[in-house]
C-alpha cells in the first residue's frame, strides 16, 4: 500500500497565559492509503489535538504534515478550507449536526460549496444517506433521531464529498453499546467496501479492534503501534 | 438548499424571541417616524417660505403695528416687485379650541405675493368684489364642512365684536407643505370699522409682504426699506419670510429639539436590543460556526449567514413599523386640531430616515457576532461550552 499520510518531528503546544503546555512532542507517524487506523491513549494525552492537524483544522509548531504530496501546514486559511472541502470528511462524538436543517440538509450542506448542480446534489445526498441506510429518515430533524441514527447522518455528510481521509474524533463515544456496534460496522463497511482511509480517536478497546493498525499515545509521544495483519476479504 | 434557506432557518431558531426583537425594532420604527413626522411638519412653514418674499415688520417686535401709509413709500425702493400687507386678527370662531389663522389681507395683491394659495380667477374677483367676503383654505372648508356662500361669524377679541364674513373662496394648497387652514379677508373692512368705533387703531397693518424682483437681491432690499423708516416714530425690520418663521419658530424649539434627539436616541437603543439577539445567537451558534468551518466554509459564507438573519429582522421590522405609520399619521392629522401644523404628512425624507435607520441597525448589529464567528478558531469553537 501506498504512503497516504506522513507526519514528521510533529510539535505542538498551548500556551495558558505566559505558561507553555506541550501536547505533541515529537511525532513521526506514517498512514496508508486505505488504512484503518485507531488513535489511543489517556485522556490530555493529545489525540484529538494530533487528529485536528491532520484533518487541517489546526496547525503545527513545528515538524511537517505531507497528505498525497501537499504539504497542509504551510497552506493559508483559505487553501487549507478549499482542500478540506475537498480531501476531509469529520465525524464528531456529538454529532454536530446543525438542528435546524433536515437529514437530507445536512447531508447536503458540504456539497453547497462545490459546483454541483441542484439535481447532482440530490442525487449524490440520496446515495449516501443509503450507504448509511437512512434514505427513509431523509425530512427528519435531528432531534426527531435516536443518537445512533444522528451519528449515521453524520457519516453521510462526511462522506458526501467523497473525501480521501474520514477522521472521526470519538464517534461511539455517546451510544449505547448497540448503536456503538452499528456505527463501527459502518466505518468497517465504508473502509473495506469504499475503500476510505480513516483515523479513529477512541477510548474504547472493542472499537480499537476494527482497525487495522493501532497507535498508542501517551503524554504528548507516540510509545507504540501495533499493525495487524491485513485480513484478506 | 441554499445559504438563504439557512439564514430564514436560522432567524426563526427561537421564534419567541425572533418576533419580540421585530416588535421592538417595528415599534421602534414607528416611534422614529412618528417624531420625525411632527419635527418636519413643525418646520414645513420655514420650507414653504418663498425666498423670493420678505416680511417687514416692526423693529421692536412683530405685534405692534406699522401705518399702512407705509405702503408707497416701500413701494418706490429698488428691486420691490409688489408689496401686499396682513393684520392678525385673533378672534374665536365657535369655539376657543377652534385653532387657525384669521387675517385681514390686502385683496388686491395678497394673492399675487402667496402664488401657492390656488385660486380661481371666478373666486378671486367674487372676494374682491365683496367688501365682507372671506376666501378659506381647503383644510378648513372640509373640517368644518363650509361651503361658498356660507356666512362664518367670528368673535372679536383684539378687534372687539361680531364680524360675518361670507365665503366667496376656497383656495387650494399648490404643495403638500401649503397651509391650507387660513382664513383671509378685506383689511379695508376691518379698517372702516376701526375708523368708527376705535379711529386711534385705524389706518395700521401688522406686517408687508415685500416680493423681491430680484432673489440675489433679498437682503440689499430688506437694508434698504429699513434704511426708509429709521428714526421715524416706528422703525422696521425686515427679513426673508424664512428668517421670520425660523423666529417664530424658536419660542418653541425646545420641544422639537428634544423630539429631534429622542428620535435618534430611539435608533440607538434598538439598536443595542437587535444587537444584544445577534451577540445571543452567534454565541449559542459557536459550535456550529465551528462546524462549518471546518467543513470548508468561509468566513464570507459565515458573514452572509449573520449579516442576513440581522438584516432580515431589521428590515421586516422596518417594515412593519412603517406599515403601522400610515394609517396612524392619516388618522391623527384628521383628529389633531387644524392649524396647529401647516400640513402634517409623512416626508419622503422620514421614509428614507426609516429605512437607512433599518439597514444601519441590521448591520450595526451584525458587526460583533461577525467578528466573532470569522475570527474564532475552529478547535476554540468545538471546545466551546455555551
Ligand atoms: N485549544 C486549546 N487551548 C488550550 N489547551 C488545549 C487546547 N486544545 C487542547 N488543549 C490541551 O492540550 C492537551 C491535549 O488535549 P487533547 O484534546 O488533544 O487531548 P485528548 O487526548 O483528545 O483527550 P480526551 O481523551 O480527553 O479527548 C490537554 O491538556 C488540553 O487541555
Ligand atoms: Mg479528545
Amino acid at each position: 500500500m501506498s504512503k497516504l499520510i506522513e507526519i514528521r518531528d510533529l510539535k505542538k503546544s498551548y500556551w495558558r497565559e505566559k505558561l507553555e503546555i506541550p501536547v505533541l512532542n515529537n511525532i513521526n507517524l506514517t498512514i496508508d492509503s486505505g488504512e484503518f487506523t485507531a488513535l489511543m491513549g489517556p485522556s490530555g494525552s493529545g489525540k484529538t489535538t494530533l487528529l485536528n492537524m491532520i484533518a487541517g483544522i489546526d496547525k503545527p509548531d513545528d515538524g511537517s504534515i505531507t497528505i498525497e504530496g501537499q504539504e497542509i501546514s504551510s497552506m493559508n486559511e483559505t487553501a487549507l478550507a478549499k482542500w478540506r472541502a475537498n480531501n476531509v470528511g469529520f465525524i464528531f462524538q456529538f454529532y454536530n449536526l446543525i438542528p435546524v436543517l433536515t437529514a437530507f440538509e445536512n447531508v447536503e450542506l458540504p456539497l453547497l460549496l462545490t459546483k454541483l448542480s441542484k439535481a447532482e446534489r440530490k442525487q449524490q445526498t440520496e446515495t449516501a444517506l443509503k450507504i448509511v441506510g437512512l434514505a427513509d429518515r431523509m425530512d427528519h430533524y435531528p432531534k426527531q433521531l435516536s443518537g445512533g441514527q444522528e451519528q449515521r447522518v453524520a457519516i453521510a455528510r462526511a462522506i458526501v464529498t467523497d473525501p480521501l481521509i474520514l477522521v472521526a474524533d470519538e464517534p461511539t463515544g455517546d451510544l449505547d453499546k448497540a448503536s456503538a456496534e452499528d456505527i463501527l460496522n459502518l466505518m468497517e463497511l465504508l473502509n473495506k467496501e469504499h475503500e476510505k482511509t480513516i483515523l479513529m480517536v477512541t477510548h474504547d478497546p472493542h472499537a480499537a479492534e476494527r482497525a487495522q493498525v493501532l497507535h498508542h499515545l501517551e503524554k504528548g509521544d507516540l510509545i507504540k503501534s501495533d499493525k495487524k495483519a491485513v485480513q484478506e476479504h | 438548499m441554499k445559504i438563504l434557506k439557512l439564514v430564514f432557518k436560522n432567524a426563526l431558531r427561537h421564534k419567541l424571541r425572533t418576533i419580540l426583537t421585530i416588535l421592538g425594532i417595528s415599534i421602534a420604527v414607528f416611534a422614529f417616524g412618528l417624531l420625525r413626522t411632527f419635527v418636519t411638519s413643525w418646520y414645513a412653514g420655514v420650507d414653504a417660505s418663498a425666498a423670493d418674499r420678505l416680511i417687514v415688520r416692526h423693529s421692536v417686535s412683530f405685534i405692534f403695528p406699522l401705518p399702512s401709509a407705509y405702503t408707497n413709500k416701500i413701494k418706490t425702493v429698488d428691486n420691490v416687485a409688489e408689496v401686499s400687507y396682513a393684520n392678525w386678527f385673533g378672534g374665536t370662531y365657535i369655539d376657543k379650541s377652534n385653532f387657525f389663522a384669521r387675517m385681514a389681507v390686502d385683496v388686491n395683491t395678497f394673492f399675487e405675493v402667496y402664488p401657492e394659495f390656488l385660486l380661481s380667477d371666478e373666486e378671486l374677483a367674487n372676494f374682491k368684489r365683496e367688501r365682507n367676503s372671506c376666501v378659506i383654505g381647503s383644510n378648513l372648508a372640509e373640517q368644518y364642512n363650509l361651503q361658498i356662500g356660507d356666512i362664518m361669524t367670528l368673535d372679536g377679541d383684539i378687534y372687539p365684536g361680531k364680524w360675518d364674513f361670507v365665503i366667496r373662496g376656497i383656495y387650494q394648497p399648490k404643495f403638500n407643505s401649503t397651509d391650507a387652514n387660513q382664513m383671509f379677508f378685506h383689511w379695508e373692512y376691518l379698517n372702516e370699522r376701526m375708523n368708527q368705533e376705535s379711529p386711534g387703531r385705524a389706518n395700521f397693518i401688522g406686517w408687508f409682504i415685500v416680493k423681491v424682483a430680484d432673489i440675489n437681491k433679498s437682503s440689499e432690499v430688506s437694508a434698504a426699506i429699513d434704511q426708509v423708516f429709521k428714526n421715524s416714530t416706528a422703525e422696521t425690520k425686515s427679513e426673508t419670510e424664512r428668517a421670520f418663521q425660523q423666529g417664530f419658530l424658536a419660542s418653541t424649539g425646545a420641544i422639537i429639539s428634544a423630539m429631534n434627539a429622542i428620535s435618534f436616541i430611539i435608533v440607538g437603543i434598538i439598536m443595542l436590543v437587535l444587537g444584544n439577539t445577534m451577540i445571543m445567537a452567534a454565541r449559542e451558534r459557536t459550535r456550529e460556526y465551528a462546524v462549518l468551518k471546518a467543513l470548508g466554509f468561509s468566513g464570507s459564507h459565515l458573514t452572509t449567514l449573520i449579516l442576513g438573519e440581522s438584516t432580515f429582522i431589521s428590515l421586516l421590522g422596518g417594515a412593519i413599523g412603517l406599515a403601522m405609520l400610515f394609517p396612524f399619521v392619516d388618522v391623527f392629522a384628521q383628529f389633531m386640531p387644524k392649524g396647529f401644523f401647516p400640513a402634517f404628512y409623512i416626508e419622503t425624507i422620514t421614509l428614507v430616515l426609516c429605512m437607512v435607520a433599518v439597514l444601519v441597525i441590521g448591520i450595526a448589529a451584525a458587526i460583533f457576532p461577525i467578528q466573532r464567528a470569522v475570527t474564532t478558531r475552529i478547535v476554540d469553537g468545538f471546545r466551546f461550552v455555551g
